[in-house]
Formats: C-alpha cells, sequence, structure tokens
C-alpha cells in the first residue's frame, strides 16, 4: 500500500512535481498516465527514496520514506525508468546478487532466484552473459531482481518502453499475477491503451498536478467521454489551462 | 557488513571479466612498467660497457707521417684505417656519418714535431651524434696521453724531472656504495610502481561510479534496502584490491627484470632482495586506500566513462610531479617531505634501494599521513553518494 500527499519538488528553477496526492491499495494496480515530463518519473523517484521531495510525505505500508528509507526500500520493488544490469555478469548473477543485496538468507537464495527465473521465462538466457541481451530480456532481468526479495509493492516506471508485442503480453500476464497475490502494483506510462487495459485506477498527472484519480469507468463518466483517449486529452487541458 | 561483501565480490568478478580492464590493471602497468624500464637500462648500459672495451677503428688521413703515434693508438685498442681522400672529403664523411671519427694528420706534422714547436692534428667528429661523440672523446684522449708521454721525454732528454709538468696530483675519494650509485639509477622506479598501483584500479573506479550512472545500473542499485555508504565502501574496497594486486604484480616483475640487468659491471648492487620487495609493498601500501578514494572521487564528479577516464589520466600523472621536482634538485629525505603523499614514498624506496637504514619516524609519519589522507578522502566519497544529485 503507498500513500502519497501532496509532494512538491523543484529541481533548481523548474518545478517538476507540485502537490501529488493520490493512494495505491494492495491488490490493485494503480496506473499513474501522463505526458512526457508530467512529473511521473520525479514522484516514482520519491516513493523509493531516490529522490527527497521538498514538501509533503509519502508511505510504503506505513513507513515514512524520508524518515525511514532504508525500512522503506525493504518493501519496495523498483523498476527505474532505462534500468541497466551489468554486462559482464549473467541474467543469473544480476539476480543474485540484488537477493544478496536485500539480505535474503543465503540458503534460501537458490530456490527463489530459481522461482522468479520460472515466473518472468528468463530460463532460455539465465546463465548467458548480459552484454547482447535485447530490451525485452533486460527488461525481464531487470524486474526479476527487483522482484527477487518478494516486495509487497512493486513501482514500475514505464516498463514496457522498447519492448516488442509478445514481451509486452508477458509483462502484462506478470502485472495481473502480482495483482492476483495480492501486492500493491504501481506503474507509470504514457501509453493510454495499455493503463486503460490494465489498470483498477488511474492517476493522469499533467504538469506536475493529478488531473484525475479515479477508475477508468470514472474517469470516462466525469469528462464525459466515452472514448478514455478523449477523457485523457481533456482531463490534461483542463489542468494545463488553471 | 555483508552488504559490503558482496558489493565487494561482485566488483571483483565483474572487474576480472572485463577484459579490456583487466589487461590494463593487471599487464599494461605491472608488466611493461618494468620490463619496458629494464630494457632500456640493459641497452644503456650494454653501450656504455662495450664502446669502451671494444676495438675503435679510427680513419687517419696521412697515418704515413706518424708511425709512432699510430703505435700508441694501436696500444690504446685503436686501429687505425685508411682515411678520406682528402680533409673535404673527411668532413662530409663525418656529416654523413660514413665515419665517426677521422684524425688528419697535415703534411707538416712531422717537421713541427721534430722542430718541436707544437704540431697539429685534427679530429672531425659530429658532437651532436652521441657514438660520434663518445669516439672522438676516446682519440682525444689517446692523443693528450702521447702527448704528455712525448712531453715527459723531451724533458728527460734535457735532464729535467718531468715531475716538474704535474704540480698538483688529485686523488678522487668516492664515498658511495655500489647500493648507492644504484639508487640513481632505480630512482625513477618508484613513479613505475605508484603508476601500475593507480592503473590496477582505474578501470574499477570508473566503472563503479561513471559505469554506472551511465548503464543505468546506479538508480535501481539506489534503490535497494541498503544504505549507499555501504556500497560506496564496497566498491572502493574492491578497487583497493585490484590495487593491491597490481602494485604487487609490479614489484615482483621488477624484482625477476633486475636479475637481467648487468648491474655488477657498473660497480652497482641495487639493494632488492625479497624482503626488501616486501618492505617497499607496505611502505607503499597507503597509496592503495589513497589512490582508490582518489579515482573514485574523480569519476563519481564526471558524467560519463569518457569523461572520468580523460580525468583520471591526468590523475595518473599527479605523482610525478612532486618526484620529479625532487629527482631535480636532488633534495635528500627531510621530515617535512613524509607529509606529502607519493614523494614520501618514493624517498623512502631510494633509500632502501641503496641499502640506508630508514629513519623510522620518517616511515610512521608517511605511513600515517597518507593512510589519513586517504581516510578523509574516502568520507568525503561516502559523502557525495548521499547527495541526490549522483544520478545526474
Amino acid at each position: 500500500m503507498i500513500r502519497v500527499e501532496d509532494i512538491h519538488k523543484s529541481f533548481g528553477s523548474v518545478h517538476a512535481v507540485r502537490g501529488v496526492s493520490f493512494e495505491a491499495p494492495d491488490g490493485k494496480i494503480t496506473g499513474l498516465l501522463g505526458p512526457n515530463g508530467a512529473g511521473k518519473s520525479t514522484t516514482l523517484r520519491v516513493l523509493y527514496t531516490v529522490l527527497k521531495p521538498d514538501r509533503g510525505r509519502a508511505e510504503i505500508d506505513g513507513v515514512d520514506v524520508v524518515a525511514d528509507g532504508l525500512a522503506a526500500r525493504g518493501r519496495i520493488g523498483a523498476l527505474p525508468h532505462g534500468a541497466g544490469l551489468y554486462p559482464q555478469l549473467t541474467a543469473r548473477e544480476n539476480i543474485v546478487y540484488y537477493a544478496r543485496l536485500c539480505g535474503l538468507e543465503r540458503d534460501g537464495i537458490e530456490e527463489r532466484v530459481e522461482r522468479i527465473v520460472d515466473l518472468l521465462e528468463i530460463g532460455d538466457f539465465a546463465d548467458r552473459r548480459s552484454k547482447g541481451f535485447s530490451q525485452g530480456q533486460r527488461t525481464k532481468v531487470a524486474l526479476a531482481r527487483s522482484l527477487v526479495h518478494d516486495p509487497q509493492n512493486v513501482i514500475l516506471d514505464e516498463p514496457s518502453n522498447g519492448l516488442d508485442v509478445m514481451a509486452t503480453r508477458s509483462l502484462r500476464d506478470l502485472i495481473l499475477k502480482l495483482r492476483d497475490s495480492g501486492r500493491c502494483v504501481l506503474f507509470s506510462s504514457h501509453v493510454m491503451q495499455e493503463v486503460a487495459a490494465l489498470c483498477d485506477d488511474i492517476v493522469i498527472i499533467a504538469n506536475g498536478k493529478v488531473a484525475i484519480d479515479d477508475t477508468a469507468e470514472g474517469i470516462r463518466k466525469r469528462t464525459g467521454c466515452d472514448d478514455l483517449e478523449d477523457a485523457f486529452v481533456h482531463a490534461i487541458a483542463r489542468v494545463e489551462s488553471g | 557488513m555483508r552488504t559490503l561483501a558482496t558489493v565487494f565480490v561482485k566488483e571483483v568478478v565483474d572487474n576480472f571479466r572485463d577484459r579490456r580492464a583487466l589487461m590494463s590493471a593487471l599487464i599494461f602497468g605491472p608488466l611493461f612498467g618494468p620490463i619496458f624500464f629494464a630494457f632500456i637500462i640493459n641497452l644503456s648500459i650494454e653501450r656504455s660497457l662495450s664502446n669502451a672495451e671494444q676495438t675503435l677503428d679510427l680513419a687517419v688521413i696521412g697515418a704515413e707521417r706518424a708511425p709512432n703515434l699510430v703505435a700508441f693508438l694501436a696500444s690504446r685498442n685503436i686501429d687505425v684505417v685508411d682515411g678520406p681522400a682528402d680533409r673535404q672529403a673527411a668532413l662530409e664523411a663525418a656529416k654523413t656519418g660514413e665515419h665517426n671519427v677521422v684524425l688528419i694528420v697535415p703534411e707538416r706534422f712531422a717537421e713541427q714535431l721534430a722542430g718541436a714547436t707544437p704540431a697539429r692534428l685534427e679530429v672531425v667528429s659530429d658532437q651532436a651524434n652521441t657514438e660520434a661523440d663518445g669516439e672522438a672523446r676516446r682519440v682525444r684522449n689517446a692523443i693528450q696521453e702521447y702527448s704528455r708521454q712525448l712531453a715527459g721525454l723531451r724533458l728527460t732528454a734535457r735532464g729535467i724531472s718531468p715531475l716538474l709538468l704535474r704540480p698538483i696530483n688529485v686523488d678522487d675519494v668516492d664515498v658511495s656504495t655500489s647500493s648507492g650509485r644504484a639508487g640513481i639509477l632505480l630512482g625513477m622506479m618508484s613513479y613505475f610502481f605508484i603508476f601500475s598501483l593507480l592503473m590496477g584500479g582505474m578501470y574499477l573506479a570508473i566503472d563503479s561510479t561513471a559505469g554506472e550512472r551511465e548503464r543505468g545500473s546506479l538508480e535501481p542499485l539506489l534503490s535497494l534496502p541498503v544504505t549507499r555508504d555501504q556500497l560506496m565502501l564496497g566498491k572502493i574496497a574492491a578497487t583497493c584490491m585490484f590495487m593491491a594486486l597490481s602494485l604487487s604484480l609490479s614489484l615482483v616483475t621488477f624484482f625477476f627484470a633486475l636479475k637481467f640487468m648487468p648491474f655488477e659491471e657498473l660497480g652497482m648492487t641495487p639493494n632488492f632482495s625479497p624482503s626488501v620487495v616486501l618492505s617497499a609493498f607496505l611502505v607503499l601500501s597507503p597509496m592503495i586506500l589513497l589512490g582508490a578514494a582518489v579515482m573514485t572521487l574523480v569519476a563519481s564528479f564526471t558524467k560519463s566513462y569518457k569523461e572520468a577516464q580523460t580525468w583520471l589520466s591526468v590523475v595518473l600523472l599527479a605523482p610525478t610531479m612532486p618526484i620529479l621536482i625532487v629527482s631535480i634538485l636532488t633534495l635528500r629525505p627531510r621530515f617535512e617531505f613524509m607529509f606529502v603523499p607519493s614523494l614520501s614514498q618514493h624517498l623512502l624506496l631510494v633509500d632502501m634501494i641503496k641499502n640506508e637504514p630508514l629513519v623510522p619516524v620518517h616511515v610512521a609519519v608517511s605511513v600515517l599521513s597518507t593512510l589519513a589522507v586517504g581516510a578523509i578522502l574516502t568520507v568525503i566519497c561516502a559523502r557525495l553518494y548521499r547527495r541526490e544529485g549522483l544520478l545526474g
């Protein structure tokens, strides 16, 4: 369960996030939707504690991300945008490295890694060095290593970027599996259809503010648009004009 | 502690698999340095030795006018061969390098000699050519000697003691030991050691900071439930490991390379026994922490792998500065020098090679001050890693 309350973040004179609040409950998929530069990544970076908010607070399972970053990170599996692997290590070694850093017991690591390798279907290339991996393979391994400690909350920043149809599909299946096992899944995207197809709740962000926070159905109703894409454009226009 | 160890192991494995990094860490620095050095020294020693012993073939114009001189030269290992046709040809031959030295005996030589007026000889050589210059000096010395001999004979013939010509006799008393003389030649070796030490950790320092950021692997790493201090310390520890490895390799290579250098023939005995190798490692080892911290710190500020490489090559040269200044001024070890990293290690190392006793206070100050600077820089690195701006 992730709760964000009125967070602000500036970089120099750029006010990237200006008062974002929302909740991402367990057992649901929450989508952060918005155009490029809307403040999605900055919001997520605050959640996985790489950035500190200038104002406001954020909690992971009730743990404050600023006051107790270490504990908060322990409850998160994060896949930052464009996450890279270690090219000289095999896929499996990349995953094991994270498992050890997350403090998993030595005996349990092998079994845990085996399970995540199966879950993400990376067995075929698990023992190859990740130097020559395709974008899809890289994303899968990066996702596997951030899930290896079985976190309750999963934060994915534009996970489907650069993936082909098949890879996008298996990613979607994984996200659904995570939800069905009671996890809190929060992911960002600028692709309307993807969010519409997958998310239980949609938070539309524009210009560093929340434009709308509702279910897909609710958004259609509130904006009076049948088509979700029209609703998206409508909501963003409203924020940007006022 | 466990996190630190995990990071350490991963970075070491990672670096061992990166062929380019490994080559530069364990081959270029430690092996090429000493071998190259040994080769150059060998060449120059062999040349200076052989020149003095070998028979010199000297081209002479008009040798028939000075048979006694020719005989004297032969006794000094200088054989006379036929020279060019005339003086003009001799100048040309010296210029083109056909002959290194040409001795011209003018027609009036015998006449002048008989008349006891200074007899003129010409030694033609290209003094810009070190080899020709050396040979010309040998010829000149031999002629001087012959000249002194003649003068002595002339005085004796007139009933005067030839000792009158030598009012002062100078005796050189050399107090240098054979190890001390070797120190001059091997002094610059300390830079090779520091260089290969730094080379050993350079790629790892870049890879674990700028490289990790460029690859996009830094952000996910920072989102794990570990503290950034531990990540940083693990990375610095791995860099230290490679630097230590590279330093010991270069010391061992140098130990063997010395065996192939003909120092005895120069009257030098470099003091570089296995126990000196070990002490040299201990004296140089504080540079490991300092080097790892400096390289990591500099690489942390850069935006990309390429930029880091550029800046770190400057770091590679930095330790030469104090060594160079001290070598030019030929300063002896002093207490205050021991506070300067790289300089203090250089001075201690030179003393070791010269087989002079080390001053314990000097060693202590050198070790402690270098370690202190290294520790301070390590703390700064860790602090830097806590900043948000790290992600670039």
